[in-house]
């Protein structure tokens, strides 16, 4: 941001600041002659100084050079042969990401090259931080983005494109850029779970869940506000198609169905596993893995169990940000998160299955983790552009 | 003045200002420079004028008046009774009120409504449960910033009253509330402040698409990526706070009153008297102590029995998260710390400069509070796309400098009001004695003073301990997580263990930051009669 690209919004913030803050002064009782031109001056010396280190953050010169490399040369996809020794390579991921201690030293050993993990919220934030600083990016690349944001991302033009060699042990039907802007690192399953002592009748499909006995003891989540619960929502419409999906979230209406805000306060305020009354909840199909791996006392099998029809299928990708000087680096990265070594860490520690299908799952995972044959999906592209409508039409027969 | 207090007095306003000035009109303006990149004025005319703008707002502005009006008509009488009378216990539940205030919102509203069910009390999401939450997260502002003038009130005045006839009534509300007037302005901005950018307790005990002007920023700059509407909204936000911050400056400056040594709380003598403490002690414990005890009963719980294994946990690392919880709590402590030491060190230079009056004065007095009313979402954006130079947005010192920003609204509160309330005459008589201006202010303001500011530095590191919004919304290396971060996460997650494991957390935060008060009331000079 320079002074050169001053223009009228900039003007109008400043303005609309420095009558706030004069409105401010001069409302006060006393020696009101002076206040006036003091106070407008104390706000233009704020201004003068902000504007100064605006100078010094746009014209950085890495940040312009960087971008004339990339600009220089478009054609040729970044190669993770040419890293120069002892760089540093920046992951941007969301506040879910997390790897067993030391997994990157693998990674620092092999190429000499540091990796730095840098977190901010959501999936959801993570991309609007993305997109936000689209010219300036917070690292090199950037993993967490899922097909639900996708599109949002690769119309920001968030991402260059690289081609990495693991993809050969990626089935297809992971790969939804055909530029590979994205790289699919793994893939995870939103599922209605189900409290097996308390839900009575075991629900084998979707349209199970209208039935009010099962559809008065579920509870899902908002889709305007959660992921799970746009994922969910998501299944609908790929199931029952566009002049199908608002009917059967009627019947579920119309039998009671719950709706809170985010995931914790269904699974963990409404759901029986945190003392409410539900024994119907959307959630993940891993989630009866994490019921077993963090029990209070220890469980052979789990507390709950999933319905593995209509599921939406989630998949996580990387990507090398446009901004990025490291973009050498950042591909020997997303090699790296393909190899088997990061591959085999993923199921246990973020809950999702290996994109790479050569990777054995361990036991645990294997045991209780939903397997999911037909996984629903829609196009990115038109998950994008029906989001706002989908929601806002959801709400009308739910919340009504 | 010589030239030499002048230029002291310079450099006094060029610390504040440059704090406030990179921390928070900088990014401010850049995040609305590239937000509104596309936008004319026709565009902001027409945003602003949406039916759905209005109400929001409107809504946004009443619910957050009710929430501190009723959390000022709950916290003056707990204020009145810890502050004036001594009795076995005080210590304890003056320590007790500050905890609701670090608690994170997700756990509090998630994980023990569900047992709040059981006992009979259904929260339903309501207004009601957003006013409720907003109390009891609230109540401690109140109880501590007021309190701690109370104790500090010229009793003679009151005295003189009732000796020429005044009743106990007459001479409360002609003297002791006009001593008070300035204070609870401050302090009802404040929970205002808070209650006008709250997130979590709209969202989660709101009722489904309860949009307050901070719920729909997120919601247009996350959820629709309209980042255009987003900053309209915030820039709207920001011209709503400094209005009212330049308001209530001005309220309070008018209402100031001078007072000298305050009197030491008396005991609790006489039936009258007795109840009226009993009364409030059972208002405290009912409306803080019920749900910290359901807390605490559920944190102890393990599988069907009781016991110690979630606390035990925290120190191991669970796959989740980056540290171990206790390790986060330990950077939640660090980090707290030097949010305390900043924002009292940029708190006593900006107080200096406000209390003295003046235009530069009135100007920071103003900014000040901007940080408390601006949403999350905004700071945290202009963090990103502002502080790109030596690559700041990416430090953990940012994480601190940030809780600071947050918590000089509370040092100030605390502290400008007794300072204004400082007699001119005892620094005149110094000063006549030969005192340089250095000396006036060591012994004469700071004997005065040191308590408020003991409250608000305590207060600004209990904001950096419960802090969540800001900084879940700055860039983190995985080395600077924090404990409310953790206590969030673990909530996220399948797994009783985890869910024990948050609220066991939750327990310690509350308990460290209770203890670290109490620890701050042990310590007060026998000499200072302040408190």
């Amino acid at each position: 941001m320079t002074l050169g690209n001053l223009h009228s919004p900039y003007q109008w913030l400043a303005a609309l600041v420095a009558s706030a803050l004069l409105v401010a002064a001069c409302s006060g009782d006393d020696d009101t002659g002076v206040v006036d031109g003091a106070a407008s001056s104390t706000t233009a010396d704020a201004d003068g100084t902000t504007g100064g280190e605006g100078t010094d953050a746009g014209d950085g010169s890495e940040e312009g050079s960087g971008a004339e490399e990339g600009a220089s040369d478009p054609s040729a996809e970044p190669d993770p042969e040419a890293v120069e020794p002892g760089a540093t390579v920046r992951l941007l991921t969301h506040d879910s990401f997390s790897v067993s201690d030391g997994l990157f030293d693998n990674f620092t050993l092999e190429s000499g090259i540091e990796v730095e993990v840098v977190s901010a919220g959501d999936a959801g934030e993570l991309v609007a931080r993305a997109v936000l600083s689209v010219d300036d990016p917070e690292g090199d690349v950037l993993y967490g983005i899922d097909n639900t944001f996708l599109q949002r991302g690769l119309d920001a033009g968030l991402f260059v494109p690289y081609t990495s060699p693991g993809l050969d042990a990626v089935p297809d039907e992971l790969e939804l850029d055909p530029e590979h802007r994205v790289t699919p690192i793994d893939y995870g399953d939103v599922c209605v779970n189900y409290w097996t002592e308390e839900v009575g009748r075991v629900p084998t499909s979707l349209d199970d869940l209208t039935d009010p006995a099962l559809a008065g003891s579920f509870v899902t989540e908002d889709p305007e506000t959660s992921s799970p619960g746009f994922a969910f929502l998501l299944a609908t419409i790929a199931r029952f198609g566009e002049d199908g999906w608002e009917g059967y979230w009627q019947q579920l209406r119309d039998g009671g169905i719950t709706v809170t805000p985010g995931w914790t306060e269904a699974y963990y305020g409404e759901f029986i596993a945190g003392g409410g009354d539900k024994a119907l909840v959307t959630s993940y199909g891993s989630s009866p893995v994490a019921e077993i791996l963090f029990a209070a006392e220890p469980l052979d099998e789990p507390p709950t169990g999933v319905l593995t029809d209509g599921c939406f299928r989630q998949i996580e990708f990387a990507g090398i940000l446009a901004g990025s000087e490291q973009t050498d680096a950042a591909s020997a990265l997303i090699d790296f998160m393909l190899s088997e070594t990061f591959q085999a860490d993923v199921p246990l520690n973020m809950f999702v299955s290996p994109a790479n299908e050569d990777v054995p799952l361990p036991e645990l995972f294997a045991d209780h983790a939903a397997v999911v044959d037909q996984p629903l999906m829609l196009d990115p592209a038109e998950i994008e552009a029906n989001r706002n409508e989908w929601t806002e039409r959801w709400a009308e027969i739910v919340l009504r | 003045m010589s030239r030499a207090g002048l230029a002291a007095r310079a450099a006094q306003a060029t610390v504040p200002a440059a704090f406030l000035a990179v921390l928070v009109v900088w990014p401010l303006v850049a995040v609305m420079d590239r937000s509104l990149t596309d936008v004319g004025p026709g565009d902001i005319v027409e945003i602003l004028g949406r039916g759905s703008v209005r109400r929001v707002l409107w809504f946004t502005l009443w619910q957050a008046a009710l929430s501190a009006t009723l959390t000022l008509a709950l916290g003056l009488p707990i204020a009145h009774v810890l502050a004036r009378y001594r009795f076995p216990g005080r210590a304890a539940l003056r320590a007790l009120v500050i905890v609701p205030f670090v608690l994170p919102t997700v756990v509090v509203a998630a994980a023990i409504g569900a047992a709040f069910d059981r006992l009979g009390l259904r929260v339903e999401r309501s207004l009601w449960a957003v006013l409720a939450a907003h109390v009891f997260f609230n109540l401690a502002v109140v109880v501590r910033v007021v309190g701690g003038h109370w104790a500090r009130l010229d009793r003679r005045q009151v005295e003189v009253a009732a000796t020429l006839g005044a009743s106990p009534a007459q001479a409360w509300f002609t003297i002791t509330l006009r001593q008070l007037v300035p204070v609870l302005a401050g302090s009802f901005l404040l929970v205002f402040l808070f209650c006008f950018t709250s997130f979590g307790v709209i969202r989660i005990l709101g009722g489904l698409r309860r949009a307050t002007i901070e719920t729909e920023i997120y919601r247009y700059a996350i959820t629709r990526q309209e980042f255009d509407v987003a900053a309209v909204l915030a820039a709207l936000q920001i011209v709503v706070v400094l209005v009212l911050a330049g308001a209530t400056a001005r309220f309070q400056r008018r209402h100031a009153t001078v007072q000298r040594r305050g009197t030491a709380p008396v005991p609790v003598v006489g039936v009258a008297r007795r109840l009226h403490v009993a009364a409030v002690v059972t208002l405290v414990l009912a409306v803080l102590g019920l749900p910290v005890a359901v807390l605490i009963e559920q944190s102890l719980r393990v599988g069907s029995g009781y016991g110690l294994a979630n606390y035990r946990a925290l120190t191991e690392r669970v796959d989740l998260l980056p540290l171990s919880a206790v390790q986060a709590l330990g950077n939640s402590l660090l980090f707290a710390a030097v949010a305390g030491v900043v924002a009292s060190a940029v708190g006593v230079t900006a107080a200096l400069v406000i209390a003295r009056g003046g235009a530069a004065g009135r100007a920071l007095e103003t900014l000040s509070l901007l940080p408390l009313g601006v949403s999350a979402v905004t700071l945290g954006f202009g963090y990103l796309v502002g502080l790109t130079v030596f690559d700041l947005r990416r430090s953990m010192w940012l994480i601190p400098a940030a809780h600071a920003v947050i918590g000089l609204p509370f040092v100030l509160a605390s502290l400008v009001p007794a300072l204004r309330s400082i007699d001119p005459r005892a620094r005149e008589a110094a000063a006549t004695l030969g005192a340089s201006p250095p000396v006036v202010r060591r012994t004469v303001d700071w004997p005065l003073t040191r308590r408020a500011l003991a409250t608000g530095a305590g207060f600004a590191a209990a904001v950096s301990i419960g802090e969540f919004g800001a900084t879940s919304f700055l860039g983190r290396g995985e080395e600077s997580f924090t404990a409310p971060l953790a206590a969030v996460r673990l909530l996220a997650s399948p797994g009783a263990a985890l869910r024990g494991q948050a609220l066991a957390l939750s327990v310690v935060i509350g308990g460290v930051v209770a203890v670290l008060a109490a620890a701050i009331e042990f310590r007060r000079d026998p000499g200072v009669t302040v408190l």
